[in-house]
């Protein structure tokens, strides 16, 4: 065990420092542009530097660099104490690109890569319906192929970013008569066309963080699609070899605990500060075993990542661990702030949450968001049940999906 | 950047499971448990053999000079493997002497401690649950009073005495006025007893102070290790016993309400590996966090694995409230980590303090 990353890796932190130090915050007549176009500047340098887009070939506009879990966790680490720009983080660099350079055409590959890693072109991801959440592969929007194009009608549900959206990535029931799984193809949708209309929904919050999406009559040409005619469902598993990000959702936490302890010492019980009082120190410090088993949990699967290995079921766990610990800080949050818990969040969006009170009611609702977001905790308890403990899978899921 | 075990400490763990299979197979266990003195003189020769008594021990008295982390591996398999015996006590017995101990109390104990011929554990906990070095109040000298909670007293050579002002002494086994109480504790592979002195001589480490402190975070460390691999086996056989056992035509692991209750057991178990080997290393290399890291993973991973135990007995309905099944075997090691050596609260508290909150 060494938790140094030797001299090697500090050598080539010392390189990230000095790109930083050079390229961020921007400079001169730069420093005035806007924040987005200053990020794209930005992340063109980098990306040339070999920061960024590491895994995703110079052809189509990445650095094209060797797979090294641990470079990728120095720049995390550097670029995060300068809040300089990392990749941008929507759906589409996370779950687009990677499905197109595994699946995709050399002509889609051409077009939609380097836009979308700069930031310059917005997905959003069709998959859940109305009537398809847990069980998705039951999915209702339909295909129809006329003529050259495709001819979809339907509906999706849960979409974030809808709004902003230039195209959607979109599962589609394009052969009816084939079992569920089969019958599903994986879409590529203009979502600036008319017959698409995008109804926001408002969150429990009061922001709206996403959408529904109703089509008409929508068409996209016949070759947007990726992989094969039915075989839109083992597109949408694709997952990609590349970097993952082991420590970020644990960092989040530890930030967020650091705020809680934070609130303790501002808050007040019985006139002395809270963080005084018995109860509340026996639930931080119980809290912190919690947070803590995370972060280092992070650093072990980092290592195994780096090393080839499988970190094993901790993988399938990391959503509910940092959910379980996102209940567990709101509940405590809530006690603390007192007849503040009266008040509602002010609308707030994803962004700028943790200011005040309100933040910290904000928190106590976006809690719940992210327990369902992506796989709702009983899900999750599936997975890591079937995949993770090898337990059979639920009778009833096994007779549906008929296999 | 390497926060994992090396292939030695990985081929040592093995080593010790395979042997503890064969030598300590659930038959052999349930034997130990429900005998007399929860000892078995030939499954501690074997652990000795392979150098489990010394691990730690300076190789210059035969130990085999590992550090803290290779020592809590091994707990780890030892609590895995539900391993009866003296290994706690024995373990911070010969760590207070290396670490506390003149020349001649090295010489005299550390060689055959290492080599498990003689056997050693420590008297800490006094009334009213004062187990740490700055509560302990039996003066030193001729001691006169009592200790509690002492793990296989009866099999000791040599007892490590916590003294007031937070130091340590040593008594021998047959030591004038030394009295030695079996008491009834729920673990029965780690028999405790009580101990009286009436005038009973002993002999000062000279630096009792640090060894005490050491003595004390290791122990929390050693047991948060115990506790990790006692819950992952409690995790295991409930989740075998969910493949195995049927009901309605199907093994019930087909069911969600189980699969999801099996599925928070692991979640509660799998994040503390690291934990423990954060806070084994800190013991030789991160001398700051140590204290603290000792105390949060002592909390947090005791609490886990008694939950997890409670978990298990539900998970294997009726058969699991028996006698008869295993798992009460790991439900009771589970009380001992969470008690010995002070509860989780008491360790949370200490953690707040050292925190500044």
């Amino acid at each position: 065990m060494d938790l140094s990353y030797g001299e090697e890796l500090e050598g080539y932190r010392d390189e990230v420092v000095e790109f930083l130090g050079a390229n961020w915050p921007l400079q001169a007549e730069e420093a005035g542009l806007g924040w987005n176009e200053q990020a794209s500047l930005f992340r063109e340098r980098a990306i040339q530097a070999g920061y960024l887009c590491r895994n995703i070939p110079k052809s189509y506009g990445g650095s094209e660099q060797e797979p090294d879990v641990l470079k990728a966790q120095i720049i995390r680490e550097e670029f995060g104490k300068r809040q300089a720009p990392m990749e941008p983080r929507g759906i589409g660099t996370m779950m687009l690109v990677p499905t197109l350079l595994e699946r995709g055409e050399e002509w889609q590959k051409q077009k939609f890569v380097a836009p979308t890693i700069c930031g310059q072109m917005a997905w959003c991801q069709g998959y859940s319906e109305p009537g398809s959440g847990s069980d998705l592969a039951s999915l209702k929007t339909r295909g129809e192929r006329v003529g050259d194009e495709w001819v979809i009608n339907g509906q999706k549900i849960w979409t974030s970013g809808a709004k902003t959206a230039d195209y959607m990535f979109c599962l589609t029931r394009t052969e009816p008569e084939q079992p569920k799984h089969a019958g599903i193809s994986y879409l590529l949708i203009d979502m600036k066309q008319p017959g698409i209309d995008v109804r926001p929904l408002r969150q429990m919050t009061g922001g709206a963080d996403f959408c529904e999406v109703f089509f008409d009559d929508v068409r996209t040409p016949k070759d947007w699609i990726v992989g094969k005619r039915g075989e839109g469902w083992l597109v949408s598993r694709t997952t990609l070899k590349h970097e993952r990000n082991s420590i970020g959702s644990t960092q989040q936490t530890r930030a967020l605990f650091a705020g809680l302890v934070a609130l303790a010492k501002e808050s007040e019980i019985d006139g002395k500060p809270a963080i005084e009082d018995a109860g509340i120190r026996q639930r931080l410090a119980s809290l912190e075993g919690y947070v803590t088993a995370h972060h280092h949990s992070g650093y072990r699967t980092l290592t195994k990542d780096a090393k080839g290995e499988s970190p094993g079921p901790i993988t399938m766990m990391n959503k509910l661990i940092s959910t379980n610990i996102g209940h567990d800080i709101a509940r405590l949050a809530l006690d603390l702030i007192g007849d503040n818990g009266l008040l509602g969040s002010g609308g707030r969006s994803m962004e700028g949450m943790m200011a005040g009170s309100q933040g910290w009611i904000s928190h106590y609702m976006y809690s719940l968001g992210i327990a369902v977001a992506g796989g709702t905790a009983n899900i999750q308890r599936n997975v890591i049940g079937e995949r993770g403990l090898g337990l059979p899978r639920d009778a009833a899921a096994e007779r549906s999906s008929g296999r | 950047m390497n926060f994992d075990l090396s292939e030695e400490q990985e081929m040592l763990q093995e080593t010790v499971r395979n042997f503890l299979a064969n030598e300590c197979p659930a038959t052999t266990l349930r034997e130990i448990f429900d005998g007399e003195t929860g000892f078995s003189q030939s499954l501690w020769k074997g652990m000795a053999e392979m150098g489990l008594a010394g691990l730690h021990l300076p190789e210059e008295y035969g130990g085999a000079g590992l550090e803290i982390l290779d020592l809590a591996i091994v707990s780890e398999v030892l609590g895995y493997m539900g391993t009866p015996g003296p290994f706690v006590g024995h373990t911070l017995a010969g760590l207070a002497i290396a670490s506390g101990g003149s020349d001649a109390q090295k010489q005299k104990w550390l060689a055959a401690l290492a080599t498990g011929d003689a056997i050693g554990t420590v008297a800490l906990a006094e009334e009213g649950g004062a187990w740490l070095p700055d509560q302990w109040s039996l003066e030193g000298g001729a001691l006169s009073g009592s200790k509690n909670h002492v793990p296989s007293a009866q099999q000791a050579d040599v007892i490590v005495v916590g003294v007031a002002g937070g130091g340590l002494a040593l008594v021998e086994k047959a030591a004038d006025g030394l009295e030695i109480q079996d008491i009834e504790g729920a673990d029965r592979t780690r028999r405790l007893c009580r101990l009286s002195f009436a005038n009973t001589p002993s002999e000062a480490l000279p630096e009792g102070g640090a060894a005490a402190t050491r003595v004390r975070d290791v122990a929390l460390v050693l047991l948060a290790a115990d506790a990790f691999g006692g819950a992952s086996r409690l995790v295991e056989m409930s989740v075998e016993y969910a493949k195995t056992r049927e009901q309605f035509g199907v093994t019930i692991g087909h069911f969600q309400a189980l699969k999801h209750q099996l599925a928070n057991m692991a979640v509660e178990v799998e994040p503390s590996r690291g934990l423990y080997w954060y806070a084994a290393h800190a013991m030789d290399h991160l001398q700051d966090e140590s204290e603290r890291t000792a105390a949060v993973a002592k909390a947090h991973i005791t609490d886990r694995y008694m939950q997890v135990a409670r978990d298990a007995v539900e998970a294997h309905g009726g058969i699991g409230f028996t006698w008869e099944c295993d798992v009460q075997i790991w439900f009771k090691r589970a009380m001992f980590d969470r008690a010995w050596m002070g509860a989780p609260a008491v360790h949370r508290e200490r953690a707040a303090v050292m925190a500044g909150w």
